[in-house]
């Protein structure tokens, strides 16, 4: 038996140990905002929180978060209410919307350690979170608008 | 106002009350049954319920390119309906969502504003005529007297108003008017603004839902092996060891060459996948290359058949003061679409149910009535968010998984294709060798432009007319349609089939064609002493939108004005799927590693529905060639794709990603493509600033310098 939070909650699963945490979220505790791209940690669009850490939950075995707090995008605000989520609205961000989870979850976790990120800081967070329809510079904008508006409420 | 003909509308009455508006396009009649008569199935363009909610019903596949808040936009004009509460749902697939460009029920070739735009502004305008009506009826005035506006029908004189849920149902018994009077362009309040679209809020909190996502109750996932060579197939295999993974339910043999894997849940079965023990025949491809095909392109590439023959160019070429020749090359590309290919199925007593991100509801009816011999109506598709689809998702072979399992195991199965199955089991974009000669007179002038074209056809898999004639428009589209005042042209293409399969690729032939002509021009511009943007101005007299779109980017980038050191422009402009578009771009070269600065792209695709999702697909259709530009390459040894994942098919990530402007031509054109256009030009556009830079030109993609 593995015991994890998972946005909040306990959850005690009786799963292969190896299993990937991306697995365990999306068909054993059915959340599937977050998402399967590659495998092999080169795309993000797996990207959840481990103790407020950007991680890519397809390569990390659910043993590894034993004891651990893991959001996902269904956990990171109760509404869509989280100023990231909001600029990402605002600015109408995604286009397919697939790694927009990935995208959303790394931008968070940047702004939690990083509040006023420059540009060469959104590049370093973001650079692995691939997106295929070319939204990156809206990303880039929703990041900017996101801190401004943390900053202001701060 | 224009006045069209309403003998393909139809309404009918909502069982629990309001209005439903339905098409039946002749077109598609034959193909399948009329519009279902059950008031409840959501099988039309729009819905009126009591409490004043209108739902439009999209019959177009959304993969990004905003199409979910487009063809909602075309109806609320229209209806005169209060955008702040429209809301939208997928179609299943129906004879009444035919696109009347294509005759199926696909979304392609950028023609989904372009087909409805017409047919979803007339079922908006007479819902509103029937809601007034309705109106005029209750108050007993004249309808004329009555005007609409945000969902309400107001009487003007008395000042009197009834919103649209509290007509609905009255207005379905109104009987369907002779005529539709459609606005002008000048009377448009919606279309040609930037509205949110509607499916953002669900993008961004994990709600939206992709085939991926979808569960069924009882429901098996399945892990599918093919042949790793193209055109190889099964003969036998030993899934002993693969069984023993904790999870497996079952290892079946599937199609002519696969094995499938299903378990409780994915993991598992792609853990067993890696113990299976396959025996293929290779069908004696397993020793093709890459540096085959191309040798196969080089024999075929000077006797292919004509595409566009004017002028003498022997003749030309013979005189000249100058003769130019060279030879472009482009690979084999991916599409990657950011979700693996994935699709759910479900077989009963009572039907086929196929929950899908596809871009072809009719193909995929196809393929559940021929693997479980169920007529049409008792397939049934039920469209999901498309993670991609760039042309990927049209095709079938992902489909075929999930029905053929879920027939053979009796549950419900959901197929998710692995990374590495989805990158070395595509149809690929063709791979093409390209021979140009060009003639220059003494002063520079071109007088003639030879093109011989070498490649796979995308549509031979489609048609043996095809085949038989050597002839694909697909594979010289971008090529045939040269814009340049020329005199002397020759346009050839050389059929080359090969085991590799071919698709259709976001932008299709312009992807390459555009590319190899553009760049190819530069070449001649630089032996006939005079500026690209100059020489392309001079031949586009008699081509005012290439010229209008040429001139605006050239414009708004400053061609011509000094750069810093080290950085150069390029110019480039491509007509595609009925839109025109030019870029430059601002290149620079750092540490052997081109990297492109900024993008000034121009586009005219005629009247605009959204100036903020047509800026989005401009940016999204410059990364999708950059990619092709800077990166992708799917290379053939032994037979199979030798790459696999993101770590040998890169993407460009955000820092690569370049500040791009568009500038959107004021058009009163008929509606021209979106997703598309916007892909061609890149490629030149970079390879071109590159030329300039280093003095030689490219001449194959990627770009390695």
């Amino acid at each position: 038996m593995i015991r994890l939070t998972v946005n909040g909650q306990e959850q005690e699963l009786d799963v292969d140990p190896q299993t990937p945490l991306l697995w365990v979220l999306r068909d054993h505790l059915d959340l599937t905002g977050t998402k399967f791209g590659c495998g092999i940690a080169q795309c993000g669009a797996c990207t959840v929180h481990v103790n407020g850490l950007a991680t890519r939950s397809c390569v990390t075995p659910v043993s590894a978060v034993a004891g651990r707090e893991v959001t996902t995008i269904e956990g990171l605000s109760s509404n869509g209410e989280h100023p990231v989520q909001q600029a990402w609205i605002e600015l109408d961000v995604p286009q397919c919307g697939f790694c927009q989870s990935g995208q959303i979850m790394a931008a968070a976790s940047l702004l939690e350690e990083n509040p006023t990120p420059s540009d060469t800081d959104i590049d370093q967070a973001m650079s692995g979170i691939l997106c295929r329809c070319g939204t990156y510079n809206r990303v880039r904008a929703a990041i900017k608008r996101a801190a401004e508006t943390g900053t202001e409420e701060v | 106002m224009g006045i069209t003909r309403r003998g393909f509308l139809q309404a009918s009455a909502l069982t629990g009350g309001g209005l439903l508006i339905g098409f039946q396009i002749p077109a598609a009649e034959a193909r399948t049954a009329p519009v279902a008569e059950d008031a409840f199935a959501p099988n039309a363009w729009v819905r009126i319920g009591p409490d004043g909610t209108i739902t439009a019903v999209v019959g177009s596949s959304e993969m990004g390119q905003g199409v979910m808040t487009a063809i909602p936009m075309l109806l609320a004009e229209e209806l005169e309906a209060d955008w702040s509460r429209i809301q939208a749902e997928f179609a299943p697939a129906d004879a009444a969502y035919t696109n009347p460009i294509i005759g199926q029920q696909l979304t392609g070739g950028s023609t989904a504003v372009r087909g409805f735009w017409t047919p979803v502004r007339e079922a908006g305008a007479a819902a509103r005529m029937m809601l007034v009506a309705a109106a005029a009826q209750r108050w007993g005035v004249e309808e004329n007297a009555c005007v609409a506006s945000q969902s309400e029908v107001i009487h003007e004189a008395s000042g009197r108003r009834l919103g649209y849920g509290e007509l609905a149902t009255d207005a379905a018994k109104q009987p369907v008017p002779e005529a539709v009077f459609l606005k002008e362009s000048d009377e448009f309040n919606l279309l040609g603004t930037a509205q949110k679209r509607l499916d953002t809020p669900r993008k961004c909190d994990g709600r939206a839902l992709f085939a991926q996502d979808i569960k069924r109750p009882k429901m098996l996932s399945a892990v599918v092996q093919r042949c790793p060579v193209f055109g190889g197939t099964r003969k036998g295999f030993d899934a002993e060891s693969a069984r023993q993974i904790k999870g497996v339910v079952d290892v079946l043999p599937l199609h002519e060459d696969a094995v499938a894997v299903l378990a409780e849940t994915w993991w598992p079965a792609e853990q067993a996948r890696k113990r299976l023990k396959i025996d293929w025949d290779f069908a004696g491809h397993g020793d093709l290359s890459s540096a085959d095909i191309s040798r196969q392109f080089e024999q075929a590439v000077d006797s292919g058949n004509s595409v566009r023959a004017e002028g003498d160019v022997a003749a030309a070429l013979q005189g000249a003061a100058k003769i130019l020749e060279a030879t472009y090359e482009v690979p084999y590309l991916a599409h990657a679409c950011m979700e693996p290919m994935s699709c759910v199925a479900e077989v009963s007593d009572d039907g086929c149910d196929i929950w899908v991100g596809t871009q072809a509801q009719t193909r995929t009816q196809d393929t559940g009535m021929e693997i479980t011999g169920l007529p049409r109506e008792q397939v049934r598709v039920h469209s999901q968010f498309l993670g991609g689809g760039f042309g990927r998702r049209s095709e079938q072979d992902f489909v075929r998984d999930a029905v053929a399992l879920a027939k053979q195991t009796g549950r419900p199965v959901k197929v998710i294709w692995s990374r590495e199955d989805d990158i070395r089991h595509d149809y690929y974009r063709p791979a093409t060798l390209n021979r140009f000669a060009a003639a220059l007179d003494a002063d520079g002038k071109p007088l003639a432009w030879r093109h011989r074209i070498a490649g796979p056809s995308i549509r031979a898999r489609f048609s043996s007319e095809v085949r038989e004639s050597g002839m694909d428009g697909s594979s010289v589209e971008g090529a045939k349609n040269l814009p340049y005042a020329i005199d002397a042209l020759e346009v050839t293409y050389a059929m080359v089939n090969t085991p590799v399969p071919v698709g259709y690729w976001r932008s299709v032939g312009s992807s390459q064609n555009a590319f190899v002509t553009e760049a190819f021009f530069d070449e001649m511009a630089q032996a006939a002493g005079r500026d690209p943007f100059e020489l392309r101005r001079a031949l586009l007299a008699d081509h005012p939108r290439h010229l209008g779109v040429l001139k605006l980017a050239a414009e708004k980038a400053g061609w011509g004005e000094p750069l810093p050191e080290g950085r150069a422009r390029g110019i480039a402009v491509a007509e595609a799927f009925g839109s025109y578009c030019a870029q430059v771009a601002e290149v620079e070269i750092e540490d052997g590693v081109v990297k492109v600065k900024r993008v000034f792209c121009a586009i005219d695709c005629g009247q605009i529905v959204n100036p903020s999702i047509i800026e989005a697909q401009m940016e999204g259709g410059i990364v999708y060639g950059l990619n092709a530009t800077l990166n992708g390459e799917i290379s053939i040894q032994d037979g199979r794709v030798q790459q696999g994942n993101f770590d040998d098919y890169p993407l460009l990530g955000i820092a690569e990603m370049p500040a791009v402007e568009v500038h959107i031509v004021d058009s009163d054109a008929s509606p021209g493509g979106v997703g598309e256009p916007g892909t061609p030009p890149i490629a030149p556009a970079v390879a071109n600033a590159v030329f300039a830079l280093t003095g030689k030109p490219v001449r194959r993609l990627p770009i390695r310098l």
